[in-house]
């Protein structure tokens, strides 16, 4: 693994393998009466949202208090970051306070890679989700959740698996991370969505791109639905709301055209009777609410490996909090 | 003293001749001249060229004088081999008015370093709205000729049609930064493969291209001049000859930076790459070169956009657009035209000199070197090599692209009406 997680185009097969192998003995601390391990005790690791997200800022707060680790949360959300100082000063001052790992979020694509390049800072850098660029612990997250599902378990990729992606992909850090990661897992990746919210250049990406929701879903392992904002609509990317439930949301007959073992999932907030409809968001194939808990294992394997994890995670629960290594340094 | 004889100098890369300065002019050209009362320079085989002549260049006074003044502009013009350059209205307050554009002309005086030639707004506050005093301006000391909202596009097609008809009554020029602005709402680069990897907003080339189209139309519909600045797409390129083989009187430009650098460069999400027009692919800059190889496009033009080292240290999206580009240009065109084989110095001379000069209608700027011409000579070693060092930039900012890139040429000395303003590579 690389000293930082900006993208899961970073991520070869084998890293992303190795990160679901460790999450998966994450997981299994959640079956313990003390959900904790002492692996990152007197470590340090900032949440950094320039963003509102109170879900993501969650999960990671969580993955590093199980991992014993001190958890300062930074929220410049709402400051007046018209230049763009801040984010060096911010970056400057978590320096100084000795920060282990820095997870950010923030509404400029690139944001996470300039904070991990440009020297302003010692620490490992983690993208939350940046601008329209990608969110890779969401789509590890996903990535987990369909291995699951339908992998062959502990070591294996998605080879062969096919997952239909749809919605708004032009804007969307999800799909865009779930491209690059799915592909490398060796999953067959299609994209669905109007024409207007597909980017130019998508045919460079490792996937194919349909217009049509009902051509693709009898042949789909894992269909995932993402969020469409409602303000896209002003900007004339589809027509009414209506319409685009209409071709593109999943509803319950959509659904049960999908073969039996196939799963919907959502990165959520789901925008029930826009996308998704609420028999499908509630039935039991929807992995919404599951992929809520797979984030957090995510996040501690994902900080378990960049700050010096080694050794199997949690085969020594006694296990001494690791020193920091040069390269964290 | 002001007798100056270059002995031994390549003009325009001929045979080597002596050049005998005196005054304000340039009184001998030939073999073997006398070197009594004079100052001699050796030109040793170098190249020697009209003074350059910039039709784009921001120099930020008034307003910001944090990224650059009058002054430090001028400077930096000069140690880039320039005797002329346009300064662009896009100030604080804006050049929309005589009072600003008679400022900013002074100030050039007073520099001594080169010429500047004020651009003044073709609309208040470059609000693309009300037509500025062009007149007004055109009458001022400044005299102004060429008008631009750089920086923002004239988009009303109405507007944009009167004041090329306006400025018809004084021979003047509209130079538009072609943009069409809903296409390019929360822009930040070339939109292609690229920004749809990186997630940053897509500026298309249509979006230039469709404001071009529609203004070569407009000024063939009222017959008056326009010219096109900053190039940056094959298709604009296409567009531009097409309106030249209709006889009709277009003119463009494009930037050193577009004749070398594509979008690649953006995947560093390195904010120096950040640049307006964005920079564009592989297949626009051979287009470009091509373009300015056969006449289609006219000109050379910095788009010397300083900005202050904040303003650049940040992540992309709050980062300013623009890079510094007058110590550079030559190099750059060196490399990209003339070591290409698609230009010889005396069209570099051409696209850089003579024909910026004749589309700005400067008298004194972009002459022959030959005798009773004024003397505005730049000398070039182009056997040099070495790393671009920003840290030496007579500019006050030091936005490159080309840090520690190696490239080809240095300006060793340029003349301001027989004045020596660079000598040895150094300010004088
Ligand atoms: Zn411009």
């Amino acid at each position: 693994m690389k000293r930082h997680l900006i993208s899961a185009a970073d991520l070869t097969r084998d890293d992303a393998v190795l990160i679901l192998d460790t999450a998966e003995e994450m997981a299994r601390l959640a079956d313990r009466p003390i959900k904790k391990l002492p692996t990152l005790r007197g470590r340090t690791i900032v949440n950094l949202f320039f963003e509102d997200s109170t879900r993501t800022r969650i999960s990671f707060e969580a993955a590093a208090k199980r991992l014993s680790a001190d958890v300062i949360s930074f929220s410049a959300k709402g400051s007046s970051v018209s230049k763009g100082e801040s984010l060096k000063d911010t970056a400057l001052t978590l320096e100084a306070m000795g920060a282990d790992a820095v997870v950010i979020r923030h509404h400029d694509s690139g944001a996470p890679h300039r904070l991990a390049t440009s020297g302003w800072i010692g620490g490992s850098v983690v993208n939350a989700g940046d601008g329209t660029h990608e969110h890779p612990t969401q789509a590890l997250l996903d990535a987990f959740t369909m291995r699951r599902h339908l992998g062959q378990g502990t070591g294996s990729d998605l080879a062969g698996r096919r997952v239909t992606i749809v919605g708004d992909i032009l804007h969307s850090r999800v799909a865009r991370s779930n491209v690059h990661l799915l592909s490398a897992l060796g999953a067959d990746v299609t994209l669905v969505a109007p024409p207007t919210l597909v980017p130019i250049g998508v045919g460079h990406w490792p996937c194919e791109v349909s217009y049509d929701l009902d051509s693709v879903l009898a042949k789909s392992d894992a269909v995932m639905m993402l969020r469409v904002q409602r303000e896209r609509m002003n900007a004339a990317f589809f027509p009414t709301e209506r319409e685009y439930a209409r071709r593109y949301g999943l509803d319950g007959e959509r659904m049960a055209r999908m073969p039996e073992h196939a799963i919907v999932m959502h990165p959520g907030p789901m925008n029930r009777g826009m996308e998704i409809t609420a028999d499908v968001a509630d039935s039991p194939r929807c992995t919404a609410v599951e992929q809520v808990t797979n984030g957090v294992s995510i996040r501690m394997a994902v900080f378990y490996l960049l700050l010096g994890g080694a050794e199997p995670a949690v085969s020594e629960p006694a296990a001494p909090a690791l020193t920091r290594t040069e390269e964290s340094s | 003293m002001s007798k100056i004889l270059i002995r031994g100098a390549k003009v325009l890369d001929g045979e080597p001749q002596d050049v005998l300065i005196d005054g304000e002019t340039i009184t001998e050209v030939g073999a073997a001249l006398s070197a009594t009362g004079a100052r001699v320079i050796e030109a040793d085989g170098q190249i020697l060229l009209p003074g350059l002549v910039d039709l784009h260049t921001h120099l930020r006074e008034p307003g910001r004088e944090d990224s650059e003044t009058v002054l430090t502009g001028t400077r930096a013009a000069a140690v880039g081999g320039y005797t002329s350059v346009h300064a662009m209205a896009n100030t604080f307050p804006v050049a929309d008015t005589a009072g600003v554009v008679e400022q900013v002309w002074r100030l050039g005086r007073e520099s001594g370093y080169c010429d500047v030639q004020p651009v003044g707004a073709v609309t208040v506050g470059l609000e693309g709205k009300k037509l500025a005093e062009l007149g007004a301006m055109h009458d001022s000391a400044a005299g102004v000729k060429v008008f631009s909202d750089d920086g923002k596009c004239v988009d009303d097609a109405v507007i944009m049609r009167r004041a090329l008809e306006y400025v018809k009554a004084f021979d003047g020029l509209i130079a538009q930064h072609a943009q069409e602005p809903r296409l390019t709402e929360g822009a930040q680069m070339n939109e292609g493969i690229v920004s749809a990897e990186l997630g940053l907003g897509g500026w298309p080339a249509v979006a230039e291209e469709s404001i071009i189209s529609r203004d070569v139309l407009l000024a063939a519909h009222v017959g008056s001049r326009v010219h096109i600045c900053h190039l940056s797409t094959a298709g604009s390129v296409e567009i531009v000859r097409w309106a030249k083989s209709k006889g009709w009187n277009v003119t463009a430009e494009v930037t050193p930076h577009h004749l070398l650098l594509t979008d690649e460069l953006v995947r560093s999400y390195n904010p120096v790459y950040k640049v307006n027009p964005p920079l564009r692919t592989e297949a626009d800059v051979m287009a470009l070169r091509e373009a300015l190889a056969d006449g289609t496009i006219d000109c050379v033009a910095t788009d010397h956009a300083p900005h202050p080292h904040e303003d650049k240290d940040c992540e992309w999206g709050a980062a300013a657009m623009g890079m510094v580009g007058l110590e550079t240009a030559l190099s750059v065109v060196q490399h990209t035209m003339v070591e290409t084989g698609l230009l010889d110095w005396a069209q570099v001379a051409d696209r850089m000199s003579f024909r910026p000069a004749r589309i700005g209608r400067l008298t004194g700027q972009g002459r022959p070197v030959s005798a009773g011409e004024p003397a505005n000579l730049t000398l070039v070693d182009s056997a040099y090599r070495g790393q671009v060092d920003p840290a030496g930039f007579a500019s006050r900012s030091r936005n490159t692209p080309y840090q520690g890139r190696e490239l080809p040429g240095r300006v060793t000395h340029t003349f301001l009406r027989g004045r020596a303003t660079v000598v040895d590579g150094k300010l004088a």
